[in-house]
């Protein structure tokens, strides 16, 4: 499924990011631009740099060149794994964040979040008790809790059945058409087809390809390949 | 780092059990502990067989009866005695090990300590199947009979003063049932000195008497000297107790000191390492650092929380034992202040080591580990080893937050000499190293 249309000014702007772990190079002066509303998906095989990307925009890691224009409190972070306590209802996780936030009016925010996320009946139940996809709609929530431009999510729907994963999605699409913008990244290449406005390719922490799915699909041919049959192809084709 | 410390604190209220646990494990610890220190061993089970006949039990010395049972009843003090009719019977408890050891009296003792000719001998059997309740029997007895050894060491000493006073100056006294009039050396003299001024001018007896009254007075003069040295040969070394350094701490105040402080660190050391570890574990680390707080102001709400919860657990301790011990409640500020310097530097440690382990259950076994052997190395006394290993085993102990704890909660609750100041410094000097340590394997943590 093809994305609605989105504002072409960009709110998220990543310049030449490098980063090195001792001889190895994990990201290779990458740039990364996102609008208003748009949804870029990052795609790439295991060790591509797609986690240190995402990290490095939301503050998480210092890149050793490279800049980003958005301070790590103007975006919101939600990592491939919950990162809530168990311990926790959802409410004062919610709470909780928040208050570190430092958002004006933190009841008013999970109050927010809770109807965002529709998890209002479940507000008071500690998060081990919640299923996988909720647990995940609580950990997206706490990277919007400040209304953030800008969301990055480090692989969302991993670990989710099809059904959470659907649910996910839908959230996330309406987050996209409420204005945020979304980048996030997956193993799922389906995902950045179905979800994503643009697609960035990275491998060996080089970015291969930035542009629409089709724009792909195109630069290996065309021929009636599927998506995920077309990024295997142009994988190939570049080396990798 | 309030809603840090908050959010803490609620997730350990959410687990009741392992909040009992961690503090009542320690706490049951720390009491037996205590229990053990201030408790000595039960009196040892002695089988005792006295082969003296009940009429012949007093010591005749000097014309002085001395009850031998006194001395026994000095001893059963220090032993539970087992009575028993033979010898045989004796023997067979030991071997069966019923009792630890016999101890039997022979008939003869009191004929040769009357006599003041041949030393009496008491026969003592031990059962070796526990060699530190042997060890204990063996001194027991040993002490016992050193101290029967003594008074009558003294009881004969006295008995001989007398015959030499006797020597000397003369008097009555009755031996096997005759009465003796002695004259004395002094009178010797004087009726010798009155022998010879009767005698003629130049008469050669006259040099004879001279020679007996010299041999009388210089007999007289030195016996004089007799009482100080046979006293000192009587007590031959005695002790005077001078304490040049350390507390002065009564023991039952040092084991409450001992078993707080092993609380203490447990309970403080445990948490914190939990919590840090906790966020780790909860993906919730990246999270929070990646903008929201940061690391030094993470580590000391963490350290907060160790502080909140094993300082007054500390205090609380300190409170029960002194309802027992007779502590001074007076000084109860002190015993916060000590308790909650520990918890800080504990707390510091738990989370230099949460920061190496970096998972909750590796933190654990990484806390125990580290904690057993610097809480033994701290108790381990001057002059138990070379003074090069006791060098070494202070410079380990200084570096590790039980041994200024240890002194701090001693200050606190003995009022020792060394005062509270100096292990409160060396504390937040350890809290502050370990917190820089923390921080920095905290850069790896993630």
């Amino acid at each position: 499924m093809q994305a609605t249309a989105h504002e072409t000014t960009a709110v998220l702007q990543a310049r030449s990011l490098t980063k090195r772990y001792g001889d190895r190079l994990a990201l290779d002066g990458v740039s990364l631009e996102a609008s208003r509303g748009e949804r870029v998906a990052v795609i790439g095989p295991n060790g591509a740099g797609k986690t240190t990307l995402l990290s490095i925009i939301a503050g998480i890691q210092k890149p050793d060149e490279g800049e980003v224009n958005r301070s790590p409190s103007e975006v919101g972070w939600v990592p491939q794994q919950a990162a809530v306590y168990s311990r926790l209802t959802v409410a004062e996780n919610l709470r909780f964040f928040a208050r570190l936030e430092g958002v004006a009016d933190p009841d008013a925010a999970v109050e927010r979040m809770l109807e965002q996320t529709v998890l209002r009946e479940r507000a008071g139940d500690q998060l081990g008790t919640l299923s996988g996809g909720n647990r995940q709609r609580v950990n997206i929530a706490v990277g919007l809790l400040a209304d953030p431009p800008v969301l990055l999510l480090d692989e969302p729907s991993a670990s989710l059945d099809p059904r959470q994963r659907d649910r996910l999605w839908s959230f996330i699409r309406a987050l996209g058409d409420a204005g945020t913008a979304v980048v996030y990244s997956t193993h799922d290449v389906q995902e950045a087809e179905r979800h994503g406005h643009r697609v960035l390719v990275l491998a060996d922490g080089e970015l291969l390809f930035a542009g629409t799915p089709q724009g792909l699909e195109e630069e290996v041919g065309g021929s009636g390949l599927d998506f995920e049959s077309a990024f295997v192809a142009f994988l190939r084709q570049r080396g990798h | 780092m309030r809603w840090l410390v908050q959010k803490d604190l609620r997730i350990l209220l959410r687990s009741p059990l392992l909040v009992a646990l961690l503090i009542a494990y320690p706490v049951a610890v720390s009491v037996l502990v205590g229990f053990a220190l201030t408790r000595g061993p039960d009196k040892p089970r002695v089988a005792f067989l006295s082969q003296i006949p009940s009429s012949a039990a007093t010591i005749s010395l000097g014309g002085e009866e001395i009850d031998a049972n006194r001395y026994a009843d000095v001893l059963f003090e220090a032993i539970d005695p087992v009575p028993v009719s033979s010898r045989e019977e004796a023997l067979r408890k030991v071997r069966d090990g019923e009792v630890l050891g016999a101890l039997i009296i022979p008939p003869d003792l009191i004929q040769k300590l009357q006599s003041g000719l041949e030393p009496g001998t008491v026969e003592v059997f031990y059962n070796a199947e526990d060699p530190v309740k042997r060890e204990f029997v063996e001194n027991t007895i040993k002490a016992q009979v050193q101290d029967a050894n003594s008074a009558l060491t003294e009881r004969f000493t006295e008995v001989a003063l007398g015959y030499l006073d006797l020597l000397v100056a003369g008097g009555e006294f009755d031996f096997l049932g005759r009465h003796f009039s002695v004259l004395g050396l002094e009178k010797s003299e004087q009726i010798l000195r009155r022998a010879q001024a009767d005698l003629p001018r130049g008469s050669p007896a006259s040099g004879q008497i001279d020679e007996v009254i010299r041999f009388a007075q210089i007999a007289r003069e030195n016996l004089d000297l007799s009482d100080d040295v046979l006293a000192s040969v009587g007590t031959p070394i005695r002790v005077k107790q001078t304490v040049v350094s350390g507390a002065t701490t009564p023991l039952a105040a040092f084991a409450a000191a001992i078993a707080v402080t092993v609380s203490l660190m447990f309970v403080a050391v445990l948490l914190a390492a939990g919590v840090l570890a906790l966020e780790r574990e909860e993906n919730a680390f990246r999270r929070l650092v990646g903008g929201l707080i940061s690391r030094t102001r993470l580590l000391a709400g963490k350290a907060v929380v160790a502080a909140a919860v094993a300082g007054p657990v500390a205090f609380l301790m300190v409170a029960g034992f002194a309802a027992f011990l007779d502590l001074d409640f007076a000084r109860a500020p002190l015993w916060a202040l000590a308790a909650l310097a520990g918890a800080l530097a504990f707390g510091s440690l738990g989370l230099a080591i949460a920061a190496l382990a970096r998972e909750v259950r590796a933190a654990s076994l990484l806390a125990f580990m580290v904690a057993l052997p610097m809480a033994i190395v701290s108790l381990v006394p001057s002059g138990s080893v070379s003074s090069g290993l006791y060098d070494v085993i202070r410079v380990i102990a200084a570096a590790f937050p039980f041994k200024p704890t240890l002194d701090a909660m001693e200050a606190a609750i003995g009022g020792g000499d060394g005062g509270i100041g100096a292990p409160l410094a060396h504390l937040a000097g350890l809290a502050l190293a370990f917190g820089a340590a923390a921080r920095l394997a905290l850069r790896r943590f993630d």
